[in-house]
């Protein structure tokens, strides 16, 4: 209770609860296990390996922590409105292939080709909020059909336009410089260069929680991925909350696949493919509960950091890779399984 | 009809009927429910009581008949404008959400905001303290606005739900079937809360299946059976076991107690 100003007939003290204690407090927090994970995870290569701790070393997995960041956020916001968009992953490679074919087949600057994406993007998340809201059914069911009909026209568009399986020629194209600067620049800190896309995952993890935790907006997520039925009877807008987390999925996918193709030059038909499973673990592991309702965006990104460390450090570790994966699998049952444990002692207690 | 004074009362109903496909769910319901009064909404099983809160909070519209707010026939395309009107209504599920804290239920859909633009944000300390205030006013302590509902009593649950719709305005609060899953004791503290709202000048449609639990509160019976009514009763023209008998459908009643009379033994 924080209310400093609580009139003295309140019963500060009351004798029905012992006093809800900081312990107890930050259990009910989603994205605990996540930290208390990330925390393991990092002492477990950090006493093993120097340079998993080096300025470059850190710069390395960060990277591959911060595309997945920012889409786990987005999956995040979504997976506690209730729902899955399995088709995340292939449209990062969408927007990527876009960005190239706009750019270079119709010789526009790169700018116009990441606009058009983001439309483009924005689109497809559009479509798959209102097919969900409007038919009511599962949006891993309606989700999984964009994902093969997305799958199946980056391959054939991009064969279409370019004759061959990649988009390329994206740094010749007028206004790269530019695009560079924002999506795929480097800055320098303790003479190690970071991605900026790192300060891009950190402010949309900033936003995504301040979102989540102190808008309206942030309260009807909750909710509708709480009980859909009970929201729309309070009068929230339940079918606008969710098309909008669907298109706010969208524009991160958006985001993603212009830093890949700013980065890379030259994107293939099949990139991102894959990846959407892997923002749902993410996101799970952050605390995001399978049934909606409850979960964090900060839990996201930490899921998403554990993903990054795991990655490297396996590398730097001289481990055979093909472990990685079922790490991540083992990763992924003990945290539903703490959270899951964390929550009924939570709940239980009170 | 009791009482025709000057004032309309707050909601009426006249013949009012609702279909689903061929299925007459609901005909001829006709009642009102003044300022201050408890109008109590009685029947068993499938008699209609879930159709008629529906079409009276918006959710469906009636097929047949007149609803009145103040003398002006209205017409409710959805729970938003029914509840623009100021008519509340408390649903069996609650509307609300057992993971989120009390006070982000409270203000669920009819948050309070401050700042602008982008910038424009649920104003949590108003929110809390609010939620603690008005739930204190109605006579109920809670431990902790942050507890998620789900941990929460039945009874707790409904009072919350009760103290939500009395602050943001209603006029009418309809409540559907608040005691019927509650034990003796927590349906006595719903009961109570029910005349607080009734004492703070609200029109209270109370919806049940129990005339013990209606007869004290009520001041008007609608009895439904089979999606028609019985008649709408003042309290002075209808006695508690009236309406039980009426609700179980008295002759039937009286059969039933006839055949699960012991058998007398013949006469050796």
């Amino acid at each position: 209770m924080t209310t400093t100003d609580a009139p003295p007939s309140s019963p500060a003290a009351d004798e029905r609860v012992a006093s809800v204690g900081l312990l107890k407090r930050l259990l009910v927090k989603p994205e605990l296990g996540a930290l208390v994970g990330a925390v393991v995870v990092f002492a477990f290569f950090a006493v093993q390996s120097s340079v998993f701790v080096s300025p470059s070393g850190i710069a390395n997995w960060l990277d591959p922590a911060s595309t997945l960041g920012i889409m786990a956020c987005a999956v995040a916001l979504l997976m506690i409105g209730g729902h899955f968009d399995l088709s995340a992953g292939v449209m990062t490679g969408t927007s990527a292939l876009t960005v190239g074919i706009v750019s270079v087949q119709f010789e526009t600057t790169i700018w116009v080709g990441i606009l058009v994406a983001l439309a483009i993007t924005l689109a497809v998340g559009f479509l798959n909020g209102f097919l969900v809201v409007r038919t009511g059914l599962p949006s891993f069911i309606i989700t999984l059909g964009s994902f093969l009909m997305l799958q199946g026209l980056n391959l054939g568009l991009t064969k279409l336009f370019t004759g061959t399986v990649n988009a390329g020629g994206i740094g010749v194209t007028d206004g790269f410089d530019s695009a560079e600067a924002v999506f795929a620049s480097t800055v320098t800190i303790a003479g190690q260069p970071f991605r900026i896309a790192i300060l891009w995952w950190v402010l949309f993890t900033a936003l995504a929680t301040w979102v989540l935790l102190k808008t309206r907006f942030g309260n009807w997520v909750f909710a509708t991925g709480g009980d859909e039925v009970a929201s729309r009877n309070v009068g929230v807008p339940a079918a606008r909350t969710t098309i909008t987390l669907f298109m706010t999925t969208a524009a991160a996918a958006w985001f993603v696949g212009v830093v890949y193709a700013v980065r890379q030059t030259s994107v293939q038909a099949n990139v991102g493919i894959g990846n959407e499973l892997i923002y749902i673990v993410a996101a799970v592991i952050g605390g995001c509960l399978l049934t909606g309702g409850f979960g964090s965006a900060i839990g996201a990104s930490l899921g998403a950091l554990i993903f990054g460390m795991t990655q490297q450090g396996i590398v730097y570790l001289r481990y055979d890779s093909d472990w990685f994966f079922f790490f991540l699998g083992a990763m992924l049952l003990l945290a539903v399984l703490t959270n899951r444990a964390i929550r009924r002692y939570a709940e239980a207690r009170r | 009809m009791s009482e025709t004074t000057g004032t309309p009362p707050l909601l009426e109903l006249r013949d009012i009927g609702r279909d689903f496909g061929s299925v007459i769910a609901l005909d001829g319901i006709s009642t009102s429910v003044r300022a201050g009064e408890v109008t109590c909404v009685l029947g068993d099983n499938g008699a209609g009581k879930s159709t008629l809160i529906k079409v009276l909070s918006g959710v469906h519209q009636p097929s047949r008949g007149e609803l009145l707010l103040d003398g002006t026939p209205v017409r409710f395309g959805a729970p938003r404008e029914a509840l623009d009107a100021g008519i509340a209504t408390v649903f069996q599920d609650l509307a609300m959400i057992p993971l989120m804290a009390i006070w982000r239920n409270f203000f669920l859909g009819s948050e309070p905001t401050r700042g602008w633009g982008p910038f424009r944000r649920f104003d949590a300390a108003t929110a809390k303290e609010t939620t603690r205030r008005e739930l204190l006013a109605m006579g109920i302590d809670v431990r902790d606005p942050d507890q998620p509902v789900g941990t929460l009593s039945g009874g707790e649950r409904q009072s919350v739900a009760i103290a939500r719709a009395v602050y943001f305005g209603a006029r009418v609060l309809i409540l559907d079937e608040p005691t019927s899953a509650l034990g003796v004791k927590q349906a006595g503290v719903v009961l109570r809360y029910i005349a607080q709202a009734r004492d703070r000048g609200l029109g209270v449609v109370f919806i049940t299946h129990n005339p013990h639990h209606a007869y004290p509160v009520g001041d008007r019976f609608v009895l439904l059976k089979r999606g028609r009514s019985l008649g709408d009763f003042g309290k002075d023209e209808v006695t508690r076991d009236e309406i039980t008998s009426m609700m179980a459908g008295g002759a039937e009643l009286d059969e039933l107690a006839h055949e699960l009379e012991r058998p007398t033994p013949p006469a050796p």
